[in-house]
């Protein structure tokens, strides 16, 4: 068959180029233009080269936020991981029982960040707080807005809360999708419920799997939204992510040149430990 | 290896089975003798995976009683009865070398790891993949997956019986034969009792000494692939086996002959008692086709190679005959019926003839 050479159909590629142009490519110069000058205001620009660079890489708060970020990932994957591959594997697999379970996992997941913040922020308040006030009264001391012990915990509540959910749905897919014959044949070699887990449930859920750890770590690397409507990243600094960091810094102090820096230095580590990620268990998939 | 005594069996789906329609398997009683090859033959949907499922313990009967040499074992698991079963989809674990594979069902049995090597190695022999041993499972194509789900079924070699279902669907044609040889092969040595289904006619009646045909949820005939051919026991045996089927025609009996409209057939003997709708059913292997006999018009002549199909219309019904290569449809055809061919049907059952 004779292949048809037409350069026109470039221009259904146009709009998605242009859509990626608008959100991404330019705002994302821009950035890099602001992070090598400086400005008072009004519009005036100093060049500043690679200084702003150099000044976050020394600066103790950046690296403590990171530090920060880093065990708030790995303490939340350490936890949503295994309990959401847990509750995937309770779930029911026919019957009226799929809805319900498949709707009330949905609903954490519909809630708009701000308002999870905010239903957190109320309901670990130790005065009006259900959780707070009952949590105190069985006389254990808690209150997250002084105690950074309390605030991590309830931070980390909230996002296991908030998120579980998705690694249940991710697994859940994983899980129908193995044919019966497989669980029946497990039956006849006499496996026990932890090898059918091993060696037929955890490698099906391999690939959903890897993405559920992935979408969950970029996630909680970039979480604002919640920590900074419950705790506002304190107290003191004790639960000030990077990007509250960034954001205190950018319209905070209005450090436009730093703040530009510290988005790219930022942006490169979430691109890094993707790619890192990823291909670590990849691989590891492959030489299985 | 057990003689199995499928004694009285009937399974529905649904919670409460009122009618006969809702059981997807009608009473089933019938005994597998130990060390036999069995093929369970049917269309989709006529209850012979059911009955597999059921003797291997996947699927608790309604009603009915399952028998190992003797013993009760309707209530026993998957496990206690110690059965070996054959997918359509090969199941492997392909995190697990092929190795690994066939030594999981001896190891969560606790075998000695000593023994678990040895019956494994003999097992990779007999299925042809002993260098592949290390490889992972992953890799392998179709056939040599269904090899491993085979193995795993032959390495423990107490199993009561091996049960297939339908294993060589997702296998190429050539290597269905090899697959289908080996098997056979692996029957005649150590003499496993072997309960394998399939909608396939072909495999069923090379790979079985007895075949069972299922239709609708029973059982209507077992037989030796001969019986199965020359004395269908109900119609559906004769079109289901065969290609093409049998020629059923509605006709009358007085004595012995039949009537099928203005034309009167001899009959080898008269029907002993038959009463309903009579048909008369022939092979169309015993269709001659010549110059004497009842005038047919022929309608298509399919030319298969080894033989020739001839499509016609007998007193208005078509009617198939099979002729040989060379041989040719004559300008005024006309068929007979061989008497050795003719089975005369009441409702769909075979009844026999008398002198």
């Amino acid at each position: 068959m004779e292949k048809t050479w037409n350069n026109k159909a470039w221009f259904l590629v146009l709009p998605v180029l242009v859509l990626v142009a608008f959100s991404a490519v330019i705002p994302l110069m821009t950035v890099v233009n602001y992070s090598v000058q400086d400005t008072f205001g009004n519009n005036v620009f100093f060049w500043a080269g690679t200084e702003w660079f150099e000044e976050l890489l020394s600066s103790s708060r950046f690296w403590e936020a990171m530090v920060r970020n880093l065990i708030f990932s790995f303490i939340i994957l350490a936890i949503e991981v295994p309990l959401g591959i847990f509750i995937a594997l309770n779930m029911p697999k026919k019957g009226w029982g799929v809805p319900v379970c498949l709707v009330l996992m949905a609903l954490p997941l519909l809630i708009p960040w701000n308002v999870v913040g905010t239903i957190w922020q109320v309901f670990g308040r130790n005065d009006i707080g259900l959780l707070g006030y009952y949590v105190n009264a069985l006389g254990i001391d808690y209150n997250y807005v002084q105690d950074s012990f309390d605030a991590w915990v309830t931070v980390i509540i909230m996002d296991v809360w908030h998120w579980t959910s998705l690694v249940v749905l991710l697994c859940y897919a994983g899980l129908v999708s193995i044919p019966d014959a497989f669980y029946q044949a497990a039956k006849i070699d006499g496996a026990s419920r932890w090898a059918v887990f091993r060696y037929i449930q955890l490698p099906k859920m391999n690939r959903v799997l890897l993405i559920a750890v992935l979408l969950r770590f970029m996630d909680s690397f970039m979480i604002y939204t919640e920590p900074f409507v419950v705790t506002g990243g304190g107290p003191g600094n004790s639960t000030t992510f990077l990007s509250i960091d960034l954001v205190k810094t950018a319209l905070g102090q209005f450090d436009l040149g730093p703040a530009a820096a510290m988005s790219l230095v930022y942006f490169l580590i979430v691109l890094l430990l993707s790619w890192v990620f990823y291909t670590v268990m990849t691989n590891y998939d492959a030489e299985r | 290896m057990a003689r199995i005594d499928v004694n009285h069996i009937r399974h529905s789906y649904l919670p409460n089975p009122r009618t006969d329609a809702d059981f997807a398997l009608k009473e089933v009683h019938h005994i597998f003798e130990d060390g036999g090859a069995y093929a369970l033959l049917g269309p989709s949907g006529c209850g012979k995976t059911s009955l597999l499922n059921i003797i291997s313990g996947l699927l608790h009967p309604s009603h009915g009683r399952l028998l190992f040499d003797g013993k009760d074992v309707t209530n026993l698991s998957t496990q206690e009865r110690n059965i070996a079963q054959v997918f359509q989809f090969p199941v492997i674990y392909d995190t697990m070398t092929v190795y690994d594979n066939l030594a999981f069902p001896l190891r969560n049995r606790g075998v000695p790891e000593a023994d678990v090597d040895r019956k494994v190695r003999e097992t990779l022999e007999m299925i042809d993949l002993a260098s592949w041993a290390k490889k992972k499972a992953r890799g392998l194509t179709a056939d040599q997956k269904q090899k491993i789900s085979l193995g795993r079924g032959l390495v423990r070699s107490d199993v009561n019986a091996i049960l297939f279902d339908e294993p060589l669907t997702v296998i190429d044609p050539h290597m269905k034969w090899v697959l289908r040889s080996q098997l056979k092969q692996l029957h005649r040595r150590f003499g496993y009792t072997m309960v394998y289904v399939t909608h396939d006619q072909t495999e069923a009646l090379t790979f079985a000494d007895q075949v069972v045909v299922m239709y609708d949820g029973g059982i209507v005939q077992i037989g030796t692939p001969a019986e199965l051919f020359e004395r269908p026991r109900h119609t559906f045996v004769g079109y289901f086996i065969g290609s093409p089927g049998m020629n059923v025609m509605p006709v009358a009996i007085e004595g012995k002959t039949a009537m099928l409209g203005a034309q009167r057939i001899e009959l080898p003997g008269a029907p002993k008692a038959a009463s309903g709708a009579i048909e008369l059913g022939i092979r169309p292997e015993y269709v001659r086709l010549g110059r004497d006999g009842m005038a047919v018009q022929v309608s298509k002549i399919e030319d298969l190679g080894r033989h020739k199909v001839v499509r016609a219309k007998l007193e208005g019904r078509d009617i198939a005959a099979v002729i040989g290569e060379d041989e040719t449809v004559p300008a005024d055809p006309r068929v007979r019926f061989d008497p050795a061919g003719i089975n005369i049907y009441a409702d769909s059952w075979r009844v026999e003839m008398g002198a």
